[in-house]
């Protein structure tokens, strides 16, 4: 799908880095998960997520492998995004989080 | 239940029991929204547990999508009725419409989610069953 297309595209752009720290009570479950993945799939760009800056890297726009990494409350999520649209793409997500994905 | 909207690929769930199937699609109307074409059918035709042919054809009716339709299925009689009802389908639309290998419950709310994103039915069945990979 994302995979090829997205790999063979981000040759040329330079990886953004950015952390964010997860505010909302129930951490990386499955609700947040899917608006994860729901936001990072508007965008061309690969986008991936870890809970430590050097890895391993989890693709944001899979659902079941984001909600493996069952990040809890607290806990610090790095994205990497590669490609055309990565400052847009890197900001939306980073907003999500900040939102505590709508969540109280 | 169902609901009309956009190209995204439709959700069947398909379980023995109603409850099952009704709870599921309240799962992926919550996390997912409204986005997504769903249909839900559960329970044999005189309402014990089971599943029949015809409740699963209006199901894919009630969830069809130009884009396709994944099915999800819990046990044994779930999947080969789906399967029956699939080949009854007209030709034309019975190579759109597939049965996924993945857990009812998680399989419906992935599903939709990939569908969510406009994926192709593919990549909703690839997405779905990537739980028991």
């Amino acid at each position: 799908m994302h995979d090829v297309n997205a790999s063979r595209a981000s040759n040329a752009f330079v990886p953004l880095m950015a952390s964010a720290v997860l505010v909302n009570a129930v951490g990386l479950h499955a609700r947040p998960s899917v608006k994860l993945t729901q936001c990072a799939k508007r965008f061309v760009a690969k986008i991936e997520l870890a809970l430590a800056s050097d890895g391993p890297w989890t693709d944001a726009k899979s659902p079941v492998k984001v909600m493996r990494v069952k990040a809890p409350q607290g806990a610090t999520l790095h994205f990497r995004v590669t490609g055309p649209d990565g400052t847009a793409a890197l900001a939306a997500v980073l907003a999500l989080v900040h939102d505590g994905f709508g969540e109280a | 239940m169902s609901n009309s909207s956009s190209g995204n690929v439709g959700i069947v769930i398909v379980s023995h029991s109603s409850k099952i199937a009704e709870g599921a699609a309240d799962m992926v109307r919550q996390m997912v929204g409204n986005a997504v074409p769903l249909a839900w059918t559960g329970g044999d035709t005189d309402g014990g547990l089971g599943t029949n042919i015809a409740g699963i054809l209006e199901a894919i009716e009630a969830a069809w999508s130009s884009a396709g339709v994944a099915i999800l299925v819990d046990l044994g009689g779930a999947e080969t009725n789906s399967e029956m009802a699939v080949e009854m389908l007209a030709e034309d639309r019975r190579a759109r419409v597939v049965v996924c290998n993945a857990p009812v419950v998680e399989g419906a709310v992935i599903a939709a989610t990939e569908s969510s994103g406009g994926s192709s039915l593919a990549a909703v069945k690839r997405s779905a069953e990537e739980f028991y990979a």
